[in-house]
């Protein structure tokens, strides 16, 4: 008893086709996206590889771009089955070709689950790589002259302002770096003297943070130095003061904007992950089943399994045990392998 | 003298009309990005709508939104039309239209070209209500409790940031405007005392200038105060005075933006002006065609086709004595050879005829 068999007569294999064949073009736009993504998603890493000290993964974006390649391809030779299928000529041509096909469509449809799963996964990546990178890029921030580490400040003040977002796990990150550098330092002064010496390591902390903390909502003018205290400004509390500064950490900010990309990404992933496979099935069935080639009006039956769903099972394990007893010498003569010679 | 003359053979008439079928519908295509072109112009102004003292340059995206629509609804009744030009038949169903239609086009092709123009007019008007704009909105910063200027300081810090820039020509100009409002200066400190009181206005000003004119491309933290006097902070030579703050003013910066952006616009604009121009040509030769084939009575024959029937200056003479005629329609005319029947001669015309009929 075949699963899942349905009658097909003209019509039904004509809107078949063509349902098919629409659904395989849309699939190769979809694969288009896929591609446009992988390379958006490649950019952007790219873009803040300096806040993730240069060692993020880029297999994610690297295997979207192969999928949206692929997609594409056999997709589109999908789309040129379903449209040849119609013309009995070009659809016995196409025969051979029909099986290792769809055997391609459904190893296709493993990898898009495995790149799903990654999606997903490799997002504790990349929120563990921005930790470390943060960090760094945080203790880095006065090195404007060390060469390798130029630019580190430009990159997190940018960060900073486009994420708005202040430190790494919030602004108190910054008092514990010395985040101006000796050389805009005046070492001749007394204060500045003083607070160098009364640090173990010499470093100078303050509890300030740079200008790229600050609010642009915040109804008055940032206050960026002496935050803890309160006596330092005039009416001014920094418990109960939210506004004059970002709250978020950046870590926080800049992982939900990739988590983002990434969980959209997987989403449009499992969208792509469709039934062509069953209806090229039924078309391909359908077509071969019927009774008489020549007249095209007949009814024919399309099919999923050829038998059930237990017995094909049955059948693919039996296959699997024989192909591993091919080389074997066999006994007993039950075996069908050896009565053929 | 005909201008323009081209003789059309039937299978010429049937493949200009094709053509201009696709091009009446790839115009439609042409109108939607022009309306498009306009939405966009108009939300960019209308971002930073704050900082303009006045808002009449959107007369600008208002026209090419306009024209847009017409664009859209003229191309498509064209292609219609054109469709139906090839057979001589369907052509008398839309015989009356044609000049009307062609008339408008016409004039609708010119707001295009208007349109076009007016986005590369705009520059000086634009300069004068960003000055006033800029400077009013910097004047304000610190009114973040008046209602009605709640955000202005959250506007000007977001386009400092965005657009790289600071003041309305140079930083300095914050040296000039209180920025930082009373009610975050602690009155019982003599020196902010001392700097109100010795200020005619009573304002307090400073050398300093806000958060959002630092730059992120200084390789030092910035220097936001103090910063009429070099002295006062450590190794701060030209170099670093030069990187520490935006040195352009925002006035410049959004003029430059603004400008570029509508002549980008005002390019596509002219594109498609001069498309519309190609299709109103052909549509032009395709009704003079047809129409004289109508004229000569075989659907089969050659037939001439022109964009004007005689010269240019015959035909503007034509027009100008037809809206001459047309305002003289009510008046009486003072020209002593017209004969105007005055009421005398109308009573003495009946009498006479009573007085033969009684005769005979």
């Amino acid at each position: 008893m075949p699963f899942l068999s349905l009658k097909f007569n003209l019509q039904k294999r004509v809107k078949l086709a063509q349902g098919l064949w629409m659904l395989y073009w849309l699939a190769v736009i979809v694969g288009i996206i896929l591609f446009s993504l992988g390379i958006f998603f490649k950019i952007e890493l790219r873009k803040r590889s300096e806040i993730m000290d240069n060692n993020e993964s880029h297999l994610v974006p690297n295997l979207l771009i192969l999928v949206g390649m692929l997609s594409c391809g056999l997709n589109a030779f999908g789309g040129k089955l379903c449209h040849d299928s119609l013309d009995p000529q070009k659809f016995s041509k196409m025969k051979p070709m029909l099986r290792p096909y769809m055997l391609l469509c459904c190893g296709f449809n493993a990898l898009l689950l495995l790149l799903v799963l990654l999606c997903f996964l490799m997002q504790f990546a990349v929120y563990l790589t921005l930790a470390e990178g943060l960090k760094n890029a945080i203790r880095f921030y006065k090195d404007t002259d060390t060469p390798g580490r130029c630019f580190m400040k430009r990159t997190l003040d940018m960060t900073q302002i486009e994420f708005r977002c202040c430190g790494n796990n919030n602004f108190r990150d910054w008092f514990e770096v010395q985040w101006i550098s000796n050389r805009y330092l005046d070492m001749s002064n007394d204060v500045v003297k003083d607070r160098v010496l009364s640090n173990v390591e010499g470093k100078y902390l303050m509890d300030s943070v740079p200008f790229s903390c600050c609010n642009p909502g915040s109804p008055r003018p940032c206050i960026q130095h002496h935050l803890t205290n309160n006596s330092a400004h005039y009416d001014y509390d920094h418990r109960t003061e939210e506004l004059n500064i970002w709250n978020r950490g950046c870590r926080q900010a800049v992982f939900s904007y990739y988590s983002g990309i990434m969980n959209s990404i997987g989403a449009l992933l499992i969208f792509t992950m469709a039934g062509d496979v069953a209806g090229l099935k039924y078309l391909s069935t359908a077509l071969e089943t019927m009774a008489d080639p020549e007249n095209p009006e007949c009814e024919s039956e399309g099919w999923l399994l050829e038998k059930g769903f237990k017995e094909t099972l049955a059948d693919l394990l039996s296959k699997v045990k024989t192909f591993g007893r091919a080389n074997q010498v066999e006994e007993g003569g039950t075996s069908p392998n050896v009565t053929a010679t | 003298m005909a201008v323009g003359k081209i003789t059309f053979t039937k299978t010429e008439r049937e493949k200009l009309a094709e053509v201009l079928w696709l091009l009446n519908w790839i115009s439609v295509v042409t109108g939607a990005i022009l309306f498009g072109l306009g939405l966009f112009l108009k939300i960019e102004i209308q971002k930073w709508q704050e900082v303009m003292s006045e808002q009449g340059i959107l007369y600008v995206p208002h026209m090419l939104i306009t024209t847009g629509l017409a664009a859209c609804g003229i191309n498509y009744v064209g292609s219609k039309i054109c469709l139906d030009c090839a057979d001589t038949n369907k052509f008398l169903r839309w015989k009356l239209v044609m000049m009307p239609y062609i008339v408008c086009t016409f004039f609708f092709t010119a707001c295009v070209l208007a349109g076009a123009l007016m986005c590369y007019s705009i520059r000086s008007q634009l300069e004068e209500a960003l000055y006033l704009g800029l400077r009013n909105t910097m004047r304000f910063y610190k009114d973040t409790d008046t209602p009605g200027r709640c955000y202005l300081k959250k506007t000007l810090d977001l386009l400092q940031i965005q657009f790289q820039c600071c003041g309305n020509t140079d930083y300095r100009d914050w040296f000039q405007i209180q920025w930082i409002s009373s009610r975050y200066l602690d009155m019982t400190n003599s020196a902010v005392v001392d700097r109100v009181r010795s200020n005619v206005e009573g304002k307090y000003l400073m050398d300093s200038v806000p958060f959002s004119c630092c730059s992120t491309l200084s390789s030092r933290p910035c220097i936001q105060h103090n910063l009429s006097n070099p002295g006062a902070h450590a190794h701060y030579d030209e170099q670093s005075q030069q990187l520490n703050l935006w040195r352009r003013g925002c006035q410049q910066a959004l003029l430059d933006h603004y400008t570029g952006t509508m002549q980008s616009i005002g390019l596509t604009v002219l594109l498609i002006w001069l498309f519309e121009l190609l299709v109103l040509t052909g549509v032009r030769y395709l009704q003079t065609a047809m129409e004289n084939v109508i004229r000569l009575g075989d659907p089969d024959s050659e037939s001439e086709g022109w964009i004007l029937e005689n010269s240019l200056a015959e035909t503007a003479c034509y027009n100008f004595s037809i809206i001459k005629t047309l305002g003289k329609c009510y008046q009486v005319d003072d020209d002593p050879n017209i004969n105007v029947p005055t009421a005398a001669a109308d009573q003495e015309a009946p009498s006479a005829q009573v007085q033969v009929n009684v005769t005979s």
